[in-house]
């Protein structure tokens, strides 16, 4: 058997207010009085499509250190910082995964993800191993437009293999087509729509119901025993009317989260996909379905193992950890569409030495510090000579993972000196769990969420953005453990 | 077995600049005018100097790097002149420099002079500074009151101190640095404060606000020394010693170990039970007649009177509130108005502390005179609590 073993989600903590949006362009763009309503979820200024992926990704694996299983990453985005340096090998990185891996970013159509779930599900069953697939979005809009109403930023993962398979898979179906429903050259920001009536009806109405109809006869299935039937997109009842056109009971529709988030673009049918998991019953049987140039379809049934596995959050973890934003300006400036004034500490040269980066890639990427062997001291940045008092032992530490980690707060300050794109700029010590010291930058964090003895996690973020060259800078920050707000706390 | 600095090199002379935002006047000024001073006051032409330590912190702004500008500002006769930087301790190490030349015989006539010109940067506080390659791709960009700023919260929490009470004791700190600093006409910033103005100024740092932190300043300093032997042949009298020069560097252990707990500076503990025992000091609290010591922010200037073994663990907010560290107080600190008032250019800032000694100690401070001091101690913190370069001077007259 071959299926889903794993599966994990990321939504933002911000929830940006539709009304918000709505009003303050309401001047100039009367027209989305009806999209007005709920929340779509946004990224942090820190955040790309990289991070996002990395959080979902420790959502599927969980806090083991250990995840040599993964055997192949691929990243699927259409919104990707890099155009050239693997994205994966950030996220492979961060991950800290055996660099033995297959790693490889897949982009270019709305249902690449599903694609890359086919692939991965290939390899699988040629004996590669698990298959990790991710897939963020974190996309550029235009101000006024309805785009930004529509789409919110988010991140899934499944994790694909043969060994305590929760959903098996039964069948898929494929199609390349070039209808071009959006597109976006290199180098552009933000895509470009044709008429909904058009992709609707001579679009999604006549391709996918063939492709749903494929992929069920490939899984020996009928329509009928469909309990889940995903199909993201912005268009109001579209899910419900495939669904109806391909004869899938309209109760199986999956409600495809746009009052709460958004449409996270390739994302969004592998976090629907995650939030169907978190409930779905043994027997039951999913079709996931995106458009995109064509489409794709992949049917599974859910086994008896779906029980004995919960991502560390999960989409309903995720959806109760919103945080509502109002502060239309707030978005526009970390989406890069309003700058802002930033005086002359906003002009120091972030620059990144890349033979520097290279050498200590597994402290900055990963996380990783150095533990004394002999006094189990970890010290951070990793070093040969260790910081204890007279006794300063040469190259005895081994690596020591600390993303998983958590820790408390020694001291902290949150300062409005310095240039920061969210002030104010709070950071402080932090003590980790089994040993550990780094002054760390606080994320995802309002004035006065920070205090002394707080404890915290880590975060995977964008730590400074080079504009003069195009460069992300990463690095690990710390955020108070939300803990009320689990997804082990809204099971009940 | 080391003998000490004590009372092996006198001052033959010191000098200082008026400090402030000198926007009229280059570094290259600012050293002239500490330097003419000084050479006055030691009585001594440049063909008498056989060395030179020159002290200056920031690359991009000020002067640049090397003993270059120094000699070419001052026109010196081609005798060496050392750069010496260690963030604000730096102009404690130039002097360290000059004074560990004299003693070891190596020069008769040492100069040591910092100049700092932080204001050709276009905007307030200190400029931001390079770090390396590495560390800005994992450490905060943090700013020095939000470094601070952290001492507050720790030390709060070590000794569960009432954050109002805190927060007045530190105002306490400013209000009798402005008070001293209006008396002194080559400080800075010459205006009385109240504590009220202090609680109410924008907040910079948590908990630290505007009148929480120092000047940024421009200008120079300098010290001439020799031997006291050298110093009486030349008809001076009443001469101020060397007593103790330390110098602590953090190893690490603060900032990576899980030890330390954030409420004071390991460092200047360490440093100032080595430079009592150099100038041996017994009994501090009693012995030190006035300190100035690096009041960066009021509560780096709270937490060292801990530091310093001045105060009891945990009994800074009281003395700093019974006003033991007033003019009028027990131990006189920042009787020149400290680097809150008389101004901080990095580079001089420790030469200036060592000038407010020199000045009290031969009686020529003038309003601010102090009566009769003996010791005074003088105190740089450069870097971070968590991790900086720490020195501890102590003069005094000789034979005391």
């Amino acid at each position: 058997m071959i299926g889903i073993v794993a599966y994990g989600a990321y939504l933002p903590r911000l929830r940006l207010s539709r009304q918000a949006v709505f009003e303050a362009n309401a001047w100039y763009a009367p027209q989305f009085a009806g999209k007005a309503r709920g929340h779509r979820a946004m990224a942090n200024w820190d955040e790309d499509s990289v991070t996002l992926a990395v959080a979902a990704a420790r959502d599927c694996l969980g806090p083991d250190d250990d995840r040599s299983r993964v055997r192949a990453l691929t990243l699927a985005s259409s919104s990707l910082p890099f155009a050239e340096r693997l994205n994966a090998g950030i996220v492979a990185e961060a991950l800290t995964l055996d660099e033995r891996i297959q790693a490889q970013d897949v982009t270019g159509s709305q249902r690449i993800a599903l694609s890359a779930i086919g692939q991965a599900l290939a390899a699988v069953r040629g004996g590669q191993g698990e298959s990790l697939v991710l897939a963020a979005d974190c996309r550029d809009t235009s101000a006024a437009s309805g785009s930004e109403l529509d789409y919110g930023d988010g991140a899934a993962a499944v994790l694909l293999g043969e060994t305590g398979v929760l959903a098996e898979f039964l069948g898929a179906a494929h199609r390349t087509v070039d209808f071009v429903d959006r597109f976006r050259l290199a180098g552009e920001t933000v895509d470009y729509h044709w008429e909904e009536r058009w992709i609707r009806d001579e679009g999604i109405s006549k391709l996918m119901p063939v492709l749903i109809g494929e992929a069920l006869a490939d899984a020996d299935l009928d329509a009928s025993a469909v309990n889940h039937f995903i199909f993201p997109g912005i268009f109001p009842k579209m899910d419900a009317q495939l669904a109806a056109r391909c004869g899938i009971a309209a109760g199986a529709v999956v409600d495809n989260l746009n009052s709460q988030v958004g449409d996270t673009g390739v994302a969004h049918g592998l976090l629907l996909l995650a939030s169907v998991l978190e409930r779905a019953q043994p027997g039951q049987v999913i079709l996931l379905a995106q458009f995109g140039n064509g489409g794709e379809a992949l049917v599974f049934r859910v086994t008896e193992a779906i029980n004995r596995f919960r991502p560390r959050v999960g989409v309903s973890g995720w959806l109760a950890r919103g945080q509502e934003e109002t502060r239309y300006t707030r978005f526009l400036s970390f989406k890069g569409q309003l700058r802002l004034e930033r005086g002359m500490r906003g002009e120091q040269d972030k620059k990144t030495a890349l033979t520097t980066l290279y050498r200590h890639r597994r402290a900055i990427l990963g996380l990783v510090a150095g533990r004394c062997r002999e006094t189990g001291q970890v010290h951070f940045p990793p070093s040969r000579v260790n910081y204890t008092p007279g006794q300063p032992l040469q190259d005895t530490q081994q690596p020591w993972k600390l993303a998983e980690r958590q820790g408390r707060v020694l001291s902290w300050s949150a300062e409005y000196l310095s240039w920061h794109m969210s002030p104010p700029n709070q950071y402080g010590q932090v003590d980790f769990d089994g040993g550990g010291r780094i002054l760390l930058e606080f994320t995802d964090v309002e004035r006065g969420d920070v205090s002394t003895g707080c404890e915290v996690e880590m975060v995977f973020r964008i730590k400074d953005v080079d504009e003069k060259r195009g460069f992300n800078r990463y690095f690990w920050k710390a955020t108070p453990v939300r803990r009320g707000n689990t997804h082990a706390d809204q099971a009940e | 077995m080391a003998t000490g600095i004590r009372d092996k090199v006198a001052i033959l002379g010191m000098g200082c600049s008026r400090f402030g935002e000198r926007w009229e006047a280059s570094p290259e000024d600012l050293m002239v005018e500490a330097y003419n001073e000084a050479m006055a006051d030691a009585g001594i032409g440049p063909e008498q100097l056989d060395a030179a330590w020159f002290s200056t912190h920031m690359d991009d702004v000020g002067v640049g790097r090397g003993g270059t500008p120094m000699g070419i500002a001052l026109r010196l006769p081609n005798i060496g002149v050392t750069r010496v930087e260690n963030f604000c301790a730096g102009g404690s190490e130039a002097i360290r420099g000059a004074v560990y030349a004299v003693a070891s015989g190596a020069c008769d006539i040492a100069i040591a002079l910092g100049v700092e010109k932080l204001k050709d940067t276009g905007y307030g506080g200190l400029p931001m500074a390079t770090v390396g390659t590495y560390i800005p791709q994992w450490y905060p960009n943090a700013v020095a009151p939000a470094n601070f700023a952290q001492l507050a919260a720790a030390y709060q929490r070590k000794h569960g101190v009432d954050p109002g009470l805190l927060k007045r004791a530190m105002a306490h700190v400013s209000v009798k640095s402005h008070a001293n600093g209006a008396l002194n006409p080559k400080a800075h910033l010459r205006k009385p404060i109240t504590e009220e103005q202090v609680l109410r100024a924008p907040v910079i740092a948590e908990p630290l606000g505007l009148f929480d932190c120092c000047g940024v300043s421009d200008g120079a300093a300098a010290v001439i020394v020799t031997t006291p032997d050298i110093a009486r042949g030349m008809g001076k009298r009443d001469l101020v010693t060397f007593k103790a020069l330390q110098v602590s560097v953090s190893s690490g252990w603060e900032m990576h170990s899980n030890e330390w707990d954030g409420s004071y500076v390991h460092t200047a503990r360490v440093a100032v039970r080595k430079a009592y025992q150099e100038a041996g000091i017994r009994d501090p609290r009693k012995q030190i007649s006035m300190l100035e010591v690096h009041d960066c922010f009021s509560i780096t200037e709270l937490v060292t009177m801990e530091d310093l073994f001045i105060s009891e663990e945990g009994g800074a907010v009281r003395d700093v509130l019974d006003g033991v560290f007033d003019a009028d107080g027990a131990i006189p600190c920042q009787i020149d108005g400290g680097l809150k008032c008389f101004g901080h250019p990095i580079g001089a800032s420790g030469i200036r502390m060592l000038y407010e000694m020199y000045l009290q100690l031969q009686g020529r401070a003038g309003e601010r005179q102090l009566p009769g001091p003996v010791f005074g101690l003088t105190h740089n913190l450069g870097g971070q609590p968590s991790q900086n370069v720490c020195s501890v001077s102590i003069v005094g007259r000789e034979g005391a």
